[in-house]
């Protein structure tokens, strides 16, 4: 298939990429950004660790055409750490076991972010809805509730892991 | 043993964690090197069929395809059990499940080779098919694997006691079959291997081969490789990057790993295979079906008399793990409680469907299911809390079991005790609402195989530590971290023994070129023998630490402490008392560790320099490295482990399964409600206690209990593997019903501390063991909660609603019935399939399909 040129903006830099039209974004992410963050756990949107932001809004790009993305603002985890180190969240993650192998991890990152911009105090019921978007089979889920938690109250107290 | 830790014990968050959050690191699939190719595997369309002729011209002419493998390219034969050798990289002359590797397209990009995979033309001669084990061990004809008659792996058949008498003893005997249903592992990441060929500069040709894998066992690999590939071990390297998640997926070689090499070898460059979930779903080596017909005999006092258990396993095409999976099955049905007499039958059966092998709990798992849903039925026969009944049972450790397993540390009483008080079991079982209960249930499992799958007497784990003159520790060791926390643990180990900081230490992993030998991360070793060899390791540079720094310091070396950082005297060192630092063994011979020439002179000058300071009082960890680097030249550790000799077991033929230096206990209590309209069961809470000995890292070890209970909450409601005609029916995520948030319970993970004798700070296992009681817990619960003993796993709706319609004497449920003709009259009888029977296109006589479509019920048109 004739590839064509598209710019594509990520994590804040604009990237001129010639791409086959029927590109996924996961695939140039990883393959031609090598931003390999995002993971493949699946190819049918059923487990969520390739999620990232498009316009802040959650998304699975391994079902979303690049080419769809022109002129949108994308953010992957690795656009997620703050001044070169580590956001609440993750530093969150790391603390209270939210990730063990951490293969689902950089795609609840992705999705608990987006929940803590739309409501920055979400109550229980409303982190599990948030994450029943993606699949883990390491943490029975239980330790993310306690790593958003922390990281929630991290942030209201203002302190900044990256300081 | 003193509490008084520097590193252990505290909650620890993962020395990777930030790899993982930031998306930085690397798993197999995130590697690419110049000149990369992309291999597609072409997978059999049928379960059981003789190959008549492969022709690859039409694919291999294709624009961008470089090579297509066949199975005549690696002929050797392999497996991962030494006595099951029955796996070839791409199929022979024979295709032995949907899904078993035919041919492989390597081509420069992954649509390039799907493309050309549908060039490669296999005619196929369809032979009959199994899918049924009781039906598999009938057949005379068309055997799956020639050497097997009647398509039986293997069987097993242990008497231990006398299980007659012990029944005649008996006040109550129960006596059922149970079945659970096949589950697969699921891990997040897909299996991913990439092999890499580097050209040998004295021949000029291929040498050396390097592969990154997504696997547990690097040391298996490269054994495995080299045997296919006919090539030394030293001359492959094997490398484990990240991997996510493994629960004993990637505990064995999987067909990629030895395809992608045997590609790079013939595409003369690198080759990167990543499965799609579908053929992870299809690699599976998942835990069998397994089909138990149990008998146990109680006395009233509550006192188990005797077990007899039948268990018969669907092991699917291939060996695998299976002899194994069918010894554990046995072998720990008989060991967590004290029972006089047991008679086990074991049957490994092979079918037309993909290789069942090892799953968290190996082995165990569906027998435990069994074992405590019938001891929950005995104790409300003999009118005893089922609590009770199991703490009339327990053993009197130290001890042998009947069946010759050694159990020391024992801390199943204390986990049965804490649950039944933080569930506040003793005031609310029978007293909640109608359709809400309480059930409990133990398990156990290994901390590591006493005896390793291949059998040598080389140690199971040997660690090397390397200390800098700056005070940087680098652990170098085999162990796998597959997300369980290995390395974490390895250096929180070396960090408590050697007094310093968590991180100064650095640890190097499983990659054979610079790691020493482990055998991998599976049975729940790594902690115990990995661990064990870090402490070995550390103690021993710690003894040339240590021996430096006494000269500095004026006294013996055993008055010495290691400690945040720093060498302190201890506080009797000049009264004389002999109290010591344990983990500092006197030096035996100062002489015998005294340096070269070069060293003597420079020592001679330090000396005179140290005499006029007068001996130090303290020292940092610095000082002390760089003072025994100068006094004994490279400061560097060994230590290996090796079970000892008393922990291996028995004399009978299988008794190599089932010993292990220590046992890990777990004891749950599940709280569910049924809605007796739908069927649908809810767990609302599980309270979890395990014994683990010492928990190392404390977050860890909650999270592995809470995400062992959870895989088995997984197993017990929602996860099967459904199978028409040997097709698998939801080889995807979502079909595949892995529990997501929404239906995840809270579950309280009680952490029992029995400090093994013989475990590295006492610890011993905690990934495992969990799993097994939760399935029973829910059981036992739904029972309490609505009256019905459920014997088939997953209690789905549709098997909890026909046994309370049963209950009731209410007429069978048939769901579809009328509305859809090919729709099944009985749910997901024999090997899990819907309701086909039989060979190839021949169907079971009740096969809607075969009789005339009824008409259609109202409503459809």
């Amino acid at each position: 298939m004739k590839k064509e040129l598209i710019e594509l903006r990520i994590n804040g830099r604009s990237h001129e990429l010639a791409i086959e039209p029927s590109a996924l974004l996961l695939d140039v992410l990883r393959q031609d950004l090598q931003l390999t963050g995002s993971k493949r756990g699946c190819d049918d949107s059923s487990c969520g660790a390739c999620t990232v932001l498009v316009d802040g809004v959650a998304m699975m790009s391994c079902t979303l055409l690049a080419g769809s993305c022109e002129g949108l603002e994308i953010t992957t985890v690795e656009g997620v750490s703050e001044h070169g180190g580590l956001a609440a969240l993750q530093k969150a993650y790391g603390d209270w076991g939210g990730a063990q192998c951490g293969y689902c991890t950089p795609g609840f990152i992705m999705t608990v972010k987006a929940l803590l911009a739309e409501n920055p105090e979400p109550s229980d019921g409303e982190v599990r809805a948030a994450l029943s978007s993606n699949l883990c089979r390491c943490t029975g889920y239980s330790q993310m509730y306690e790593a958003i938690r922390a990281a929630i109250a991290a942030e209201r107290q203002g302190v900044a892991v990256a300081e | 043993m003193t509490n008084d830790f520097s590193i252990i014990g505290k909650p620890t968050a993962m020395i990777d964690a930030a790899e993982k959050t930031t998306g930085a690191g690397k798993y197999t699939d995130d590697l690419s090197v110049p000149g990369m190719l992309v291999g597609k595997i072409l997978h059999s369309p049928y379960p059981h069929a003789r190959i008549t002729r492969i022709d690859t011209s039409r694919a291999e002419k294709c624009e961008g395809v470089v090579a297509v493998v066949v199975g005549k390219d690696a002929p050797n034969p392999y497996g991962i059990l030494p006595v099951g050798h029955d796996e070839y990289a791409l199929a022979l002359d024979k295709v032995r499940y949907v899904g078993d590797n035919v041919a492989c397209v390597v081509a420069v990009s992954e649509s390039i080779a799907e493309l050309a995979l549908e060039l490669i033309d296999v005619e196929y001669e369809v032979l009959p098919a199994y899918f049924d084990p009781e039906e598999s061990m009938k057949a005379q004809t068309d055997l799956i694997h020639d050497s097997k008659p009647r398509n039986l792996e293997k069987d097993y058949h242990h008497v231990f006691g006398d299980p007659d008498a012990g029944f005649a003893e008996a006040d109550a005997v129960a006596e059922a079959r149970f079945i659970a249903n096949e589950v697969t592992h699921a891990a997040m990441e897909p299996h991913s291997t990439l092999a890499s060929f580097e050209i040998d500069p004295h021949t000029g040709k291929p040498g050396r081969l390097t592969v990154w894998s997504s696997t547990q066992v690097p040391y298996y690999l490269q054994h495995k490789l080299s045997l296919v590939l006919e090539m030394p071990m030293s001359q492959i390297r094997v490398i484990k990057p990240l991997v996510g998640g493994g629960f004993g997926g990637k505990s064995e070689v999987i067909p990629l790993e030895i395809i992608a090499a045997v590609a790079a070898r013939k595409a003369q460059a690198p080759v990167k295979i990543t499965y799609t979930r579908e053929e992870v779903f299809w690699a599976h080596r998942g835990r069998p079906r397994t089909i138990i017909d149990l008998k146990t005999g109680v006395k009233n006092d509550g006192r188990i008399t005797g077990v007899k258990a039948r268990v018969v396993q669907d092991g699917g095409a291939y060996c695998s793990y299976g002899v194994v999976t069918i010894l554990y099955s046995g072998a720990l049905l008989g060991a967590l409680y004290d029972i006089p007499n047991i008679q086990y039958d074991g049957y490994r059966v092979l079918t037309n469907k993909p290789a069942c092998g090892a799953m968290r709990g190996h082995g165990t798992v569906n027998v435990r299911f069994a074992f405590e849903s019938q001891l929950d039925e005995l104790a409300a026969k003999i009118g005893m809390d089922p609590a009770e009944i199991r703490q009339r049972n327990l053993l009197q450790p130290p001890c042998v079991t009947v069946n010759g397993l050694r159990v020391q540390s024992y801390g199943l009483p204390e986990c049965i005790e804490k649950t039944v008080e933080r569930s506040g079991w003793k005031q609310r079982r029978g007293k909640l609402p109608r359709g809400r209960g309480l059930g409990i249930a133990c398990s156990h499992y290994v901390s590591g195989a006493a005896n390793s799958i291949i059998r040598s007497d080389m140690p199971h784990s040997t660690v090397n530590i390397k200390i800098d003159r700056d005070g940087g520790v680098v652990v170098y060791t085999g162990a796998s971290e597959i997300g369980q926390g290995s390395d974490t643990m390895t250096a929180q180990i070396a960090a408590e023994v050697l007094g310093c900081s968590l991180g100064r230490v650095r640890v190097i992993a499983a990659d054979t070129d610079l790691t020493p030998i482990d055998i991998g991360s599976y049975s729940s070793r790594v902690t115990f023998m990995a661990g064990n060899a870090t402490l070995r390791a550390a103690a021993e540079v710690k003894k040339l630490i240590a021996a430096a720094a006494a000269k500095r310091m004026g006294c013996a070396a055993e008055y010495l402490i290691f400690r945040g950082d720093r060498v302190l005297r201890n506080a009797k060192a000049s009264s004389g008392d002999r109290l010591a630092d344990r983990s500092v063994r006197p030096i035996q011979d100062e002489a015998s560790v005294s340096g070269r020439v070069e060293g003597q002179i420079l020592r001679g000058s330090l000396q005179q320099k140290r005499k006029d300071e007068g001996p130090k009082e303290q020292m940092t960890f610095e000082e002390a490295v760089v003072a025994a680097i100068d006094f004994h030249g490279a400061l560097t550790g060994t230590g290996s482990y090796a079970p000892p000799q008393e922990a291996r077991g028995g004399k009978h033929k299988g008794a190599g399964v089932g010993p292990s230096p220590a046992y890990s206990y777990s004891a749950q209590v599940a709280e569910v409600s049924v809605d007796e309209e739908t069927g649908e069961v809810t767990v609302h809470k599980v309270w979890a206690a395990h014994d683990c000995g010492r928990a190392l890292n404390p977050v860890s070890v909650e999270g592995q209990i809470i995400g062992s209970v959870w895989m088995g909450m997984g197993q017990a409601l929602t996860e099967e593997m459904i199978w028409k005609d040997g097709m698998l029916m939801n080889p995807g995520l979502l079909e595949y019903r892995s529990p997501s948030s929404v239906e995840s319970p809270e579950i309280e993970p009680i952490i029992v501390e029995s400090v093994d004798p013989e475990g590295p700070f006492g610890a011993k296992e905690c990934s495992e063991g969990s799993l097994a009681a939760t399935i029973p817990a829910i059981a036992n619960a739904i029972y309490d909660a609505v009256g019905v003993r459920l014997h088939e796993s997953p209690f789905t709706p549709e098997r909890v609603l026909s046994a309370l319609r049963a209950k009731n004497n209410a007429k069978a449920l048939n769901l579809t019935e009328g509305i859809d003709p090919t729709s099944p009259t009985r749910f997901r009888e024999h090997g899990g399939a819907l309701c086909f029977k039989g060979k190839g296109p021949e169907r079971h006589a009740l096969d809607p399909s075969r009789r005339e479509a009824p008409s259609a019920a109202g409503g459809a048109d």
